[in-house]
């Protein structure tokens, strides 16, 4: 600024301009301080949310940590509230423990972590959260975090220290450092820090999180010890450890530069072709080959010394030849029965009626990253039949609370016609209506957030169509089950009918006529002119006694094959005894031969299952072949892809007794659009 | 102890005979039916002969295929069974103590009261005998005759015979549920013609302005949709003993149902059309007409009166010149009125002017 008048300014010294002026207040920020303005983008952006953010990242380090050294994890979390808005929180896990000279840089440095460079699919990736937490916490109330570790081994003592991040320089600040006898405690760590914020309860909240995390991780056993002194416990719903994900090495497909020319300079390879088969996923010798011959490099040449336009002629060469997809075994899905499980565990008080059978899709690749999609839904029981329905999302099996418009799942939820399988949704567009929650998980060794919060995935479009994929084939489950439902509403009429009414009919007319009780069979077989399934669970504590009663209510000596799938070593030795039994695999796919059951004939099936994936069995999932399954109430045809030999009987056209009423003709008609109905819905995803 | 008159004897029959067809298809393994006529606005038809209207020959056929149609055949057992035991010991029973008593028939057991009505007059339409016959009877329906008549009936001491203004209180004379010969004879009478009156104020109101005495006729208060029994009396006044009846009711869709039921037969009865119709019966009114033409307060036609007269437009009872341009009339309007909106002019007025105004009219005086 210039000013006017008074005495003339001194001349401005041309060489030392604005410029160096500037240039005294420039200095190195760190990323520490960086985070510490820009809080919201780690996510701690009000009081509420940051609460929860540290429990999710001291717990999501529990479970990654656990995983990876093969324990099934224990964790607690405590809340006491201190004053109007300070809180202890403390969060103790028996996982392997820290050794003692790295505790301070886990807990106290940001970025500082052991997965950023590892490609694998796994909760935590930045190695941010945790520091960021005690960070935050420091920053709120000025007080140190608590950490104690203790590692494996009779002689390894327990550490304790108080820690704080020295935002300058991103170091982290120890005091207190000592070894303590911990009571108890082969190994695991505590964290407890003191920390500004509000606790709520609700769709957003601590325990929300701690619910939908023992969802997808049946193997983890949560504790919640809440801000009034009540306890949650979500127990362990299996010992089954999920599949440890395995690491992988880049894939060049949508490598950038930038990257490449980094591994470049690190590489400890000699040559270019054994830097690209050896630093790179799915690269052979033939292809390292080819691309140095795209890019006009020889495969001798270092790779150390690759300049940056031959680097980039090599990311070019790389894009053009075709390179088979990542491997997926980096990848750890939780399956089908075990998200059932996880589902049935935790969401049994509002006894759903049915649970769609979880599908996991094949993994496939973005970016050069694998990733796959499962997807389960649950409907009925006491879920609200009147509002929206829940979304429940998880990016590598953790729970994303916040920011579900953003979200790619919310999208491809919306995305789905509901109303073709059972859910209300208004003009065909939008989360549906009605008693159903949905969740999606998506597994990826890195998974597109919009954001370093880590709360919503992007909108990729492979990944959403993956997800309607999957969100569709559970959604034609759950139409199927709505169909069967309704049908069997109407066909348990017919069982009643032939069941009490008919045998009272016949009692009272033959009482007041004097003459005998006539044989009901003929009769029964015109009324009913189907073979008839009928399933009963009997629960004995944790055991389940299934009951299969064949009637066979038609006029034809009747031979078929009844197949179920039984979930894996849950069933008892009796199985096998059982003289109809013949045979079943590993899978649990089992299947009782039914010989000459003659007309008004009933047979039983009845077997023990034991164990903890017992109540994952529908009895409603019963299957036949060998028989036309028109003729058969109660249990649908054998699947096309049940992979096991079907019984061998060639069946004659049926002459249907009796086929002229409209009820017959409805439900024939309801069968033949339920199977253009899954026609169509095959060919959506072909 | 056997007492079945010869009328309950065929009653007992053709019900067993029902029960044998249902015993018969189960012993030869078929699934047991029973087919009666439809009783819907659809199947009804003119009869020139009896000039009332009848079932057509439309059926509707319960079958076991069906759990309601299974369920009904059960309760024909039960119901049957039940008669029988009725007419063995000499007892009766009301449609509502029936009602009750099937509590105990466990799969057959009635849910509502109308269930086991609706049951009883199917059996009525397959054994061509009246429910009274199966010793099943209604409640009273608090229908009354006022006017100078004789009725012969049983009372617990024997024939008795009572006069319909000396021997009553101003209520009148209450029907009884029975009005068969057997136990009911109308011993003499000094009047010109019945009038059927739907609603008890106006019945009253006559009745204090001396209009029975005055125009020497008989009133007969409905009281509603008339029972069997009010509309079988009005019927035998008019059949044995050649008197004229008209039907005065509230000008609103629901009373040209009343009406309908006197003179045409209901349709749930047409069965019996020919004991409970009489087909010479006039309408006095109130008509959508005399809404018009007497300016009556009016109320306003609920959606309910509108599909009620809309469903009259297609009952071919009411096909004729009159009562189509009256529902149509109404449907215009939009409006309704009660009888009793004729005090808009007076208590008098009704007694003074309008009935005799309207039998005038109707060639009655």
């Amino acid at each position: 600024m210039e000013k006017s008048g008074d005495a003339p300014a001194p001349p401005v010294k041309k060489g030392r301009a604005a410029a160096e002026r500037l240039a005294d207040k420039q200095q190195e920020i760190s990323v520490t301080e960086f985070f510490e303005k820009n809080k919201q983008i780690l996510g701690f952006d009000s009081r509420t949310k940051s609460l929860l953010m540290g429990v999710k990242e001291a717990v999501d380090n529990a479970l990654d940590a656990c995983e990876e050294t093969g324990i099934l994890p224990d964790i607690s979390v405590r809340l006491v509230k201190l004053g109007d808005e300070d809180f202890k929180v403390s969060i103790e896990d028996n996982g392997p423990g820290i050794v003692h000279r790295m505790m301070p840089n886990v807990f106290g440095r940001l970025l500082y972590g052991s997965r950023f460079h590892a490609l694998r699919q796994s909760r935590g990736q930045q190695g941010i959260g945790i520091s960021a937490t005690i960070m935050y916490a420091n920053l709120s109330t000025g007080l140190p975090a608590h950490v104690a570790s203790r590692i494996e081994g009779e002689d390894e003592a327990a550490w304790e220290m108080d820690i704080a991040v020295d935002t300058k320089t991103n170091r982290p600040v120890v005091t207190d450092d000592k070894a303590f006898v911990w009571e108890n405690k082969a190994h695991g760590t505590l964290i407890e820090y003191t920390t500004k914020g509000r606790y709520m309860t609700g769709k957003q909240s601590i325990f929300e999180y701690l619910k939908e995390t023992a969802i997808v991780n049946p193997h983890a056993c949560l504790v919640f010890h809440d801000p009034d002194g009540k306890v949650f416990t979500f127990e362990r719903a299996t010992e089954t450890m999920p599949s440890k994900a395995k690491e992988i090495k880049p894939h060049p497909q949508g490598l950038e530069i930038g990257d490449l020319m980094r591994y470049a300079k690190d590489t400890a390879q000699k040559t270019l072709s054994s830097f690209l088969c050896n630093d790179f996923c799915r690269i052979t010798p033939r292809i390292a080959n080819e691309v140095s011959g795209m890019a006009k490099l020889k495969v001798e040449q270092d790779p150390q010394k690759l300049t940056r336009d031959q680097c980039q002629a090599l990311t070019e060469a790389l894009a053009q030849v075709k390179i088979m997809p990542p491997p997926t075994d980096c990848l750890s899905p939780i399956g089908d029965v075990l998200i059932k499980k996880g589902l049935m565990h935790i969401l049994d008080g509002i006894r759903p009626e049915y649970y769609a059978t979880p599908i996991t899709r094949p993994p496939k690749a973005v970016n050069g990253n694998p990733f796959l999609v499962e997807a389960g839904i649950v409907y009925g029981g006491e879920i609200p039949p009147d509002q929206q329905v829940s979304v429940m999302r998880f990016a590598n099996r953790v729970p994303l609370l916040y920011q579900q418009g953003a979200d790619v799942i919310t999208k491809a939820v919306a995305d789905i016609d509901w109303r073709r399988y059972g859910l209300e949704q208004r003009g065909g567009k939008g989360v549906p209506f009605g008693p159903a929650i949905i969740l999606v998980h998506v597994a990826s060794t890195k998974v597109p957030f919009t954001s370093e919060g880590k709360e919503a995935i992007a909108a990729l479009p492979e990944i959403q169509n993956e997800i309607e994929l999957a969100l569709k084939l559970c959604a034609r489950n759950l139409k199927s089950h709505l169909n069967k439902k309704e049908r069997k509403a109407k066909t348990h009429e017919k069982f009643e009918i032939v069941q009490q009414i008919l045998p009272d009919l016949a009692n009272k007319s033959a009482e007041q006529l004097h003459r005998p009780v006539p044989d009901l069979a003929r009769t029964i077989i015109r009324i009913m002119n189907v073979v008839w399934v009928e399933p009963d669970t009997i629960k004995e504590n944790s055991a389940r006694k299934i009951t299969y009663t064949v009637f066979n209510y038609t006029n034809k000596v009747r031979t078929f094959m009844l197949h179920a799938q039984l979930p894996p070593e849950c069933s008892s030795p009796d199985l096998k005894k059982s003289t109809l039994f013949d045979s079943s695999n590993n899978e649990g796919k089992t299947q009782w031969l039914i010989k000459d059951l003659q007309p008004a004939k009933s047979v039983q099936i009845v077997f023990n299952l034991a164990g903890d994936l017992a109540d994952t069995f529908d009895p409603d999932d019963v299957y036949v072949s060998g028989i036309s399954p028109l003729v058969v109430m109660g249990a649908e045809a054998l699947p096309g892809d049940w992979g096991i030999r079907g019984l061998a009987i060639t069946e004659e056209d049926e002459t249907v007794l009796e086929n002229d009423t409209a009820a017959e003709a409805e439900e024939q008609q309801e069968e033949k659009e339920e199977e253009d109905f899954d026609r169509e819905e095959k060919d959506d995803y072909c | 102890m056997t007492t079945a008159n010869p009328r309950q004897k065929k009653a007992l029959d053709s019900l067993t005979h029902t029960v044998e067809h249902i015993y018969d298809s189960l012993d030869r393994g078929e699934i047991p039916t029973m087919t009666i006529p439809l009783r819907s606005k659809r199947n009804i038809e003119f009869d020139p002969k009896t000039e009332v209207w009848k079932y057509g020959s439309l059926r509707t056929t319960r079958t076991a295929k069906t759990a309601q149609g299974a369920v009904t055949l059960l309760r024909t057992v039960y119901t049957t069974d039940f008669i029988n035991e009725m007419i063995r010991e000499g007892k009766s029973s009301t449609l509502r103590e029936m009602y009750y008593i099937s509590e105990g028939w466990h799969n057959a057991k009635f849910h509502t009261q109308d269930e086991g009505n609706l049951l009883a007059e199917d059996l009525e339409t397959i054994s061509n005998c009246m429910r009274e016959d199966f010793k099943l009877r209604p409640e009273e329906s608090g229908a009354h005759v006022y006017g100078n008549i004789n009725f012969r009936t049983m009372t617990k001491k024997g024939m008795k015979t009572f006069n319909c203004i000396d021997d009553v209180a101003e209520t009148g004379f209450a029907i009884p549920y029975s009005v068969e010969k057997e136990t009911f004879q109308i011993a003499s009478h000094d009047v010109k013609f019945v009038m059927a009156i739907e609603c008890g104020g106006m019945f009253a109101r006559l009745i204090e302005n001396g209009f029975p005495e005055k125009y020497n006729c008989a009133l007969v208060h409905l009281s509603g949709q008339p029972a069997r029994s009010t509309r079988r009396l009005i019927k035998r006044l008019n059949e044995e003993n050649g008197l004229p009846v008209v039907v005065f009711t509230d000008g609103d869709p629901w009373s040209f149902r009343i009406f309908a039921s006197v003179a045409y037969g209901a349709i749930k009865t047409a069965h019996i059309s020919e004991y409970l119709a009489t087909p010479t019966a006039q309408f006095i009114g109130v008509t959508p007409s005399d809404i018009l033409n007497y300016d009556l307060p009016t109320d306003k036609l609920s959606d309910k009166d509108i599909g009620a007269l809309n469903s009259e437009l297609s009952d071919p009872r009411f096909a004729d010149e009159f009562w189509v341009t009256e529902i149509k009339a109404m449907l215009e309007m939009k409006l309704k009125a009660e009888q009793q909106s004729l005090a808009k002019y007076g208590l008098n007025y009704v007694t003074d002017h309008y009935l005799p105004d309207k039998l005038t009219m109707l060639g009655i005086l």
